[in-house]
């Protein structure tokens, strides 16, 4: 059994196993990273920090690739969509 | 006049030869506009976009003023594309020195009945809270505003067309002259009046007006909703601005509808590549960090160049060009050339029907002896 990390996601607790991208905790939230200027919910394509449309706001900071992040213990994360 | 004349022939839909065409189109000139390239593609495309009063001189001010009023009378008819945004600016003074520069601009504004406010330093945090803390205070003038200029461009275009003007892209000129435009295919229009709207290539057909290349970058940012409220300008961007030889930067910003901010400037003359200069582009940025620190925390997604019509006096020159009596021109408006398309297009019209204008027009005539001082360098 791996070690588990909890987050949050627009400030609901989330817990995934250590090592996994926010974008995965994202994923387990049910929330998509974001939204495009024409509304549409964006989330990882290319899963590798090229395509942008995983952006979420990680500990304040906005438009951090959520697929290049590994989740810490207590890190906040936030969507638009 | 027969078929395949035009009274008018004007070189260059950027957005000034844009508001020339509609003038001169809903005069029932017969028009046509020619680009070598698309509508709004050369500076229209690269600059900011505001729609600012300026007043470095009393003819700059009368023009912008001017031209910022008739873009005012134009906002219901802009299309939503235009992002026509009343979001005004503020100049941003950082010590006391620049404070009373704030209080000169405030007395002047006021003579002229221009709407503005003198902002604290508590004023100026509440309503930028980006901004570095310990700034002097600030200058408020809340009818300035930003557009999208290709959008704005391509408008006045499409409303000149309806007035029966013609638009020729993709058709580069080589060479105008005794009521001639001569396409580089060979072929040929004729044409009462040539109006050269070129930009920063008007010398290019008109040798020895005294217009310069200079170049300009801008970085605009990823979406960050309320990072700014204002177009924000430093004052010290006079100092910048008015440095006619060397290199320089001045912090200015701009929220877009997008969310995102738009960071500028940069000025450069000799500089004709149009590659991006990574040397002038940091300093630019650090320029920007120094008033907003947390601009380094933000993401650019795009950087690029444009180049500015400049002239010696920082007038535009707009009329007839003495040396052949078919050429007017209507270029040189360096930075401003989106604030003052309109009033340009109007001055334009009212030279060619002979009838008075609401501003004085010597100012910004071609014959002028403060515009040939490029000549002598």
């Amino acid at each position: 059994m791996s070690e588990q990390v909890a987050v949050s996601v627009n400030g609901r607790p989330v817990t995934v196993a250590s090592g996994s991208s926010v974008a995965a905790a994202v994923m387990v939230a049910g929330a998509s990273c974001r939204t495009s200027i024409s509304g549409e919910p964006r989330g990882p394509l290319c899963g590798m920090g090229i395509c942008y449309e995983c952006r979420t706001e990680i500990d304040g900071v906005a438009h951090k690739r959520s697929c290049q992040v590994a989740c810490t213990s207590g890190m906040e994360i936030r969507t638009d969509g | 006049m027969s078929a395949g004349k035009y009274d008018v022939v004007i070189v260059g839909a950027g957005i000034v030869g844009a508001a020339c065409a509609l003038e001169c189109a809903r005069e029932k000139m017969r028009v046509a506009v020619l680009d070598h390239d698309v509508i709004g593609g050369g500076a229209t495309a690269a600059g900011m976009g505001h729609i600012v009063v300026m007043d470095d001189s009393e003819a700059q001010f009368a023009l912008t003023r001017y031209s910022q009023q008739l873009w005012q009378q134009l906002r219901p008819e802009l299309p939503d594309d235009v992002e026509y945004t009343q979001c005004g600016t503020i100049w941003v003074a950082a010590d006391d020195e620049e404070m009373d520069e704030v209080h000169r601009k405030a007395s002047y504004y006021q003579r002229r009945g221009v709407p503005a406010q003198i902002l604290s330093a508590e004023d100026l945090e509440r309503l930028e809270p980006n901004l570095r803390k310990g700034m002097a205070g600030g200058f408020l003038v809340p009818e300035d505003g930003v557009l999208y200029p290709p959008c704005a461009a391509r408008f006045l275009i499409e409303k000149a067309q309806a007035y029966g003007a013609t638009v020729q892209l993709g058709a580069s000129v080589s060479h105008i002259g005794d009521g001639r435009v001569r396409r580089a295919d060979g072929s040929e229009l004729s044409a009462g009046v040539i109006v050269n709207a070129a930009g920063a290539w008007a010398p290019e057909l008109t040798r020895g007006i005294s217009v310069k290349k200079r170049k300009g970058h801008l970085v605009i940012t990823d979406r960050y909703p309320r990072f700014v409220q204002h177009q924000l300008v430093e004052l010290g961007y006079l100092k910048s601005a008015h440095a006619v030889s060397s290199d320089s930067v001045a912090f200015n910003v701009q929220p877009r509808r997008t969310g995102q901010v738009l960071v500028g400037s940069s000025r450069q003359y000799g500089a004709e590549h149009k590659e991006v200069d990574h040397e002038i582009l940091t300093r630019m940025l650090q320029r920007a960090q120094e008033y907003m620190p947390r601009l380094a925390q933000t993401s650019a997604i795009r950087v690029w160049t444009g180049f500015r019509a400049a002239t010696p006096d920082k007038l535009p020159l707009i009329g007839p060009w003495g040396e052949d009596s078919t050429v007017y021109l209507a270029t040189g408006h360096e930075g401003l050339g989106i604030t003052t398309s309109l009033a340009t297009g109007r001055l334009l019209a009212d030279e060619l029907l002979g009838r008075a204008s609401e501003i004085a027009r010597e100012p910004y005539l071609p014959s002028r002896a403060s515009s040939m001082e490029h000549a002598h360098v």
